[in-house]
């Protein structure tokens, strides 16, 4: 009987993913078709001179910016592919060393009393402070490297990571608690079989956050100490007046926001691959 | 009958919850091997009791006794079936129908033998790397059910297992209970507010009085299986236990 039954429901949910896909691929034309249409009003009102044409430049030209500064040092003093690598490195360990800190302590946070007790009001402290205002301190106690602007990527990941991990923890289902401590569970078990892999939806929520928080606070790290770097290099499109050299960089670290995003959502889709596939993102 | 035949011993078990009574003095004995149902009202606290046996909560007085010594999960084999789906979301059916039994920390070949044997026993081969979220309620059902019996357990508790299920359903898993029981032995105490399920599955019934609950009845239930439900002896056992329930 069941056999059957569940063969239908395969069949069935087969179909459905099957839908599921097509409607997505439906969509994704809505999504091309707004990013074409910013693209052609922006070119229009360029080429129309609908505004300062001194202050915006037209798409094309942009994009023909972003492909000769691969090969053109001017006039900043690095090629494109430097200032991505300076920037990716700089957001990459930041965030690495924030979830590395951020998620056993979230965990450690929601799963113990004392941990709860002891940390949680010196975090509720730090937590409100902007991570653009530790770049005073930093800069003092770092220098101005690569380190300082990791170290205020970290503050700006950090936040959002201990946050999400701590209400995944809490969230987990008293269900699956019991069904451990029946089996005769220590509490340390029942925290890293069913504590920490219930967190681990809220643990990717966190993660994706707090990369789109470090992509936006490195421009403004390197806006302040750097000498390469994709806020350097906007910082200097400003000071040379060269617009399309700023919206270039806008655009780069827009596209390279979206890939961060996308490669954790790769990882997530692995670590969680048990989850139910309903949503359509 | 010697005390050594008792699997488990309840003496004048009392729980409140501030000045809340839910468990009044309650005392009786299962059986090594048997298969009790517990009936009562609705929120007659019934899930309180099972709880309480299991430690999930300390009683207020009163002792429950294991084999002779207190019920303690860390050493006595009890498995617990709750009454909201329970399966491991993130485990396979597979992973699922061994997690109870590597907490126990068993010899690996140990767990290989049994979950195969559980598995091949509920027709699950098919299903064994399917996550929960992939099969149908009543499956998901026989995973933690699976789960239950791999642990070779000294005591079986089930809270209304099949509360939620459809008709057809509930007598297929009830089926499932009983063959396993029967194959694998093992003592179960199975708590249910529906009368007719407690009749075709019981050795034993026994029934809850209204809260403060104690136990206000123990009847055998001495039917051959595989059991009829529309037999005349059946209905006779049901009405009874109906009657009871509504009489206070």
């Amino acid at each position: 009987m069941t056999n059957d039954s569940e063969l239908l429901r395969q069949q069935a949910r087969q179909q459905e993913l099957k839908y599921i896909k097509n409607n997505k691929r439906k969509m994704m034309i809505f999504s091309i078709l707004s990013i074409t249409a910013l693209l052609l009003i922006w070119h229009f009102v360029v080429t129309f001179r609908l505004v300062n044409t001194r202050f915006l430049e037209s798409p094309v030209t942009v994009i023909n910016t972003i492909i000769t500064k691969f090969t053109d040092i001017n006039p900043d003093g690095g090629y494109l592919h430097q200032h991505i690598i300076e920037s990716a490195k700089v957001v990459w360990v930041g965030f690495l060393v924030g979830s590395l800190v951020g998620i056993p302590l979230g965990l450690f946070m929601g799963w113990y009393r004392i941990f709860d007790h002891l940390i949680r009001p010196l975090f509720e402290m730090v937590r409100p402070i902007p991570a653009l205002a530790w770049i005073p301190i930093v800069l003092l106690f770092l220098g101005i490297g690569v380190a300082a602007r990791s170290a205020i990527i970290f503050f700006g990941s950090f936040v959002g990571i201990v946050l999400n991990t701590y209400v995944g923890v809490r969230q987990t289902n008293q269900v699956l608690i019991n069904v451990a401590k029946t089996c005769g569970a220590s509490n340390f078990e029942i925290f890293y079989k069913i504590g920490i892999p219930s967190a681990m939806p809220m643990i990717f929520t966190g993660l994706k956050t707090a990369m789109g928080a470090a992509w936006a606070t490195v421009v403004a790290a390197e806006m302040l100490s750097a000498s390469k770097g994709l806020g350097y290099m906007i910082q200097m499109g400003r000071m040379y007046g060269e617009v399309s050299l700023i919206l270039a960089g806008i655009i780069v670290i827009g596209i390279f926001g979206l890939i961060s995003s996308w490669m954790i959502g790769c990882l997530e889709d692995i670590v969680l691959k048990w989850r139910p596939k309903n949503h359509e993102n | 009958m010697s005390e050594k035949e008792y699997k488990v011993e309840v003496k004048n078990l009392c729980k409140s919850f501030g000045t809340l009574e839910v468990l009044k003095d309650c005392s009786f004995n299962i059986k090594r091997g048997e298969f009790v149902c517990v009936v009562g009202p609705t929120g007659c606290g019934k899930t309180t009791f099972l709880n309480t046996l299991t430690c999930l909560t300390e009683p207020t007085s009163g002792e429950i006794l294991v084999d002779g010594e207190p019920a303690n999960p860390e050493k006595h084999n009890l498995s617990f079936v709750f009454q909201e789906p329970s399966a491991v979301p993130w485990l396979t059916v597979e992973q699922n129908i061994r997690f109870g039994l590597e907490i126990k920390k068993k010899p690996k070949e140990y767990i290989d033998e049994r979950v195969e044997n559980i598995i091949s026993m509920m027709a699950l081969s098919k299903y064994r790397d399917r996550y929960p979220h992939e099969l149908s309620t009543s499956a998901e059902q026989k995973i933690v059910i699976g789960r239950a019996f791999a642990m070779n357990p000294d005591l079986l508790l089930m809270d209304e297992p099949y509360g939620q299920m459809d008709i057809k359903t509930r007598f297929y898993l009830e089926d499932e209970v009983v063959r396993l029981w029967e194959t694998l032995g093992c003592t179960i105490v199975f708590i249910t507010h529906n009368v007719e399920e407690a009749v075709y599955l019981a050795e034993r019934v026994l029934i809850l009085s209204q809260k403060p609950a104690s136990i206000k009845e123990s009847i055998a239930i001495d039917l051959p299986r595989p059991r009829d439900i529309a037999s005349k002896k059946f209905i006779e056992y049901r009405t009874h236990i109906v009657d009871m329930i509504k009489w206070w």
